[in-house]
């Protein structure tokens, strides 16, 4: 007579089978290798790589095939992997400046030294379908509403070769435009951190209010691209606006250094990709400071422009104590943009709503139950 | 599982968790901060819960775990079987002889002897957290015991509706000083709490915090001295087994509105059944 949810262990065996066979589809369709998802859907991989604070390309790769597409999914599976691993140390901090090169592009000012270098962006195509594409097998490298220029081909990332002599003037290093501005002192100026300061790790250690920059960056480049986006969207849109400029973008290979202990000097362990972006916003001055520009920073793993702006904007909106700005809207408010970023925190916790809650259930039909009947009585 | 340690933490964050585990344990009541990692598990499926277990339990723990008072629900039986692949403890279903518990929404109904531990899975673990969403604010109130507006709020629950408009996750004072979740059991369950021979740990994974009550710990559910607290009570007995004062799960039957209540405990009421 009675049958209620029982059998779960046999339920979830066969959900789980079900899912497998989902999973890959019609057999006779040739199975997704984890080197078509890197080289093809290379920006999905960049988007679980950033959001699962997990530079490899074949785990994220692995993730997305696994996870049929869903990214937050794959991020989940990127982060439960990443958790699990043992940290052997911490790299020396990046340097952009001595980044090779892909794009790079200033808004704030026509030409900057080294050159603005579009490299590979989708911001001057026209959005048509191509259905050129759809045969696929075509090897092309210009774009489709636009003829190769003369003298033939323009090889993939030909663009890479564009700074060339200037490059070199420069003594291998493009300087950040950034830069330019705190030479002459209109921009506030940045001091590292002593490499001795251990970095904040919001993997390890509990968020704590205030938080500090590193966290809260740390936090912002995990977060959902498209929780920060429409956060940094409606301070452009006046919930908190900064006044912002692109100052520069950058996206190319810088090298990671690591100083292990036992030898005392750092080596080089490697070379990762990343996209950085310097925000430049009015400061409109206070009794202490005189007005100057200040900064916004974004940067995340992979070729990742609108997350890496974003993210500045957010960066900066969350400055405004520091800046003796009155916080007025959500992208300022802290505890609000770092607890609820979070996609694999925010997916779970929604989703677990289909979690069985019938004893709580329970106990509210219960109340209501005894409420309306007293509220009958009154009636009465 | 051999590429994953026993109990698939690494023995550091099981020190880590066990620490902030005995802070707990020293401020009965107090939310303890712990840097809580991300389980291959779904927040929101017991992440906290599932940290505080694989911190405690060792090779020779007896282990049960429930979901709504049922250990056949799909999440105990998930739960149970990631224990079982990374540990290899045996399972029971048996509240009497489990070492170790991990439950979500409900305590048991067979009495819980000393020596036992009991993992409660918190969603959220801040009682003040729908009157301030704040938690610079809300440690502050807990640090000063500014407990007033949660008296306020269930005084005008009264005024307003005659009752505590809370049925699950109802407020309770710890020890006589803080203010406590006591995870979304149904308040039927709080009077467990109350000076329990067994040791109480809730683990909250999103939100990284630990809290505990100790065993044999003063737990008071809020109330005003007119208005007592009180717990549900069901007409019915439970039909499978004849139990009365106990929590029941209400199963619709038919879709004429036809009903049947029987324990929400599985474990109590099949053991009720075989003797």
């Amino acid at each position: 007579m009675y049958v209620a949810v029982k059998g779960g262990e046999r339920a979830i065996a066969n959900a789980h089978r079900l899912l497998a066979e989902d999973r890959r589809g019609d057999p006779s369709v040739p199975e997704l290798s984890l080197d078509q998802i890197d080289k093809q859907l290379a920006l999905a991989v960049d988007r679980v790589m950033i959001e699962g604070s997990l530079y490899d390309r074949e785990l994220a790769a692995l993730a997305i095939k696994q996870a049929r597409g869903d990214l937050i999914e794959a991020i989940f599976l990127a982060r439960a992997y990443r958790t699990t691993l043992p940290r052997f140390g911490a790299t020396r901090p990046i340097d952009t400046a001595s980044m090779a090169i892909r794009r790079r592009v200033s808004a704030t000012f026509k030409d900057v030294p080294g050159g603005q270098i579009l490299g590979a962006t989708f911001d001057y195509t026209h959005r048509l379908l191509d259905f050129d594409l759809i045969g696929g097998q075509r090897n092309r490298a210009t774009s489709p509403d636009e003829p190769a220029p003369d003298g033939g081909d323009v090889a993939p990332g030909g663009d890479l070769a564009a700074p060339g002599g200037e490059l070199a003037a420069l003594g291998g290093r493009l300087p950040r435009v950034i830069d330019i501005l705190d030479r002459d002192g209109l921009i506030e100026s940045e001091e590292p951190d002593s490499d001795r300061r251990a970095v904040g790790d919001l993997t390890r250690e509990p968020l704590d209010f205030p938080a500090g920059r590193d966290v809260r960056l740390q936090s912002l480049a995990r977060a959902d691209e498209g929780f920060v986006l429409a956060l940094g969207y409606a301070t452009q849109r006046g919930y908190g606006r900064n006044h912002p400029f692109a100052g520069e973008i950058r996206v190319g290979e810088v090298e990671l250094e690591l100083r292990p202990e036992e030898l005392g000097f750092p080596i080089t362990i490697g070379e990762i990709t990343v996209t950085e972006c310097q925000m430049v916003n009015q400061f409109k001055g206070s009794a202490a400071a005189p007005p100057q520009f200040t900064r916004g920073y974004g940067l995340v793993f992979g070729h990742a422009e609108r997350k890496a702006m974003t993210m500045a904007l957010v960066d900066r909106a969350l400055r405004c104590r520091e800046l003796g700005e009155t916080p007025a809207s959500l992208a300022q408010d802290e505890e609000f943009v770092l607890y609820h970023g979070d996609n694999v925190e925010a997916s779970g916790f929604v989703q677990h709503l289909k979690l069985p809650h019938h004893v709580d259930f329970q106990s509210e039909l219960v109340l209501i139950r005894t409420l309306r009947a007293e509220a009958e009585v009154r009636a009465r | 599982m051999s590429a994953y340690n026993f109990a698939f933490l690494d023995e550091q964050t099981k020190r880590m968790i066990r620490r902030a585990i005995l802070k707990a344990v020293a401020i009965p009541g107090y939310q303890v901060p712990f840097g809580s990692r991300e389980m291959p598990l779904s927040y929101g499926w017991g992440t906290g819960g599932v940290q505080v277990t694989a911190s405690v339990i060792g090779p020779d723990d007896v282990l049960k775990v429930i979901d709504q008072g049922a250990d056949d629900t799909t999440n105990a039986v998930s739960i149970r079987r990631f224990f079982v692949k990374t540990t290899g403890v045996r399972t029971t279903t048996r509240t009497d002889q489990a070492t170790l518990i991990q439950t979500r929404h409900r305590i048991p109904e067979t009495p819980l002897a000393e020596g036992q531990i009991v993992v409660f899975q918190v969603p959220i673990p801040e009682p003040l957290r729908w009157l301030e969403p704040r938690e610079t604010e809300t440690r502050k109130m807990h640090a000063l015991e500014e407990y007033g507006v949660m008296h306020v709020r269930l005084y005008e629950d009264i005024t307003r509706h005659g009752h505590v408009e809370t049925a699950y996750d109802y407020p309770v004072l710890v020890n006589g000083r803080y203010i406590m979740r006591p995870s979304p059991i149904p308040k039927f369950d709080n009077p467990k709490l109350d000076r329990n021979p067994a040791l109480l740990l809730f683990g909250a994974g999103r939100e990284k915090r630990i809290y505990a009550v100790p065993p044999f710990t003063s737990v008071r559910s809020l109330d005003f001295e007119d208005h007592p607290f009180t717990i549900e009570r069901w007409d019915q007995t439970c039909a499978l087994c004849g139990a009365a004062d106990v929590f029941m799960d209400e199963i619709v039957v038919d879709d004429k509105g036809g009903r049947m209540f029987v324990c929400s405990d599985t474990d109590f009421c099949e053991r009720r059944r075989g003797r």
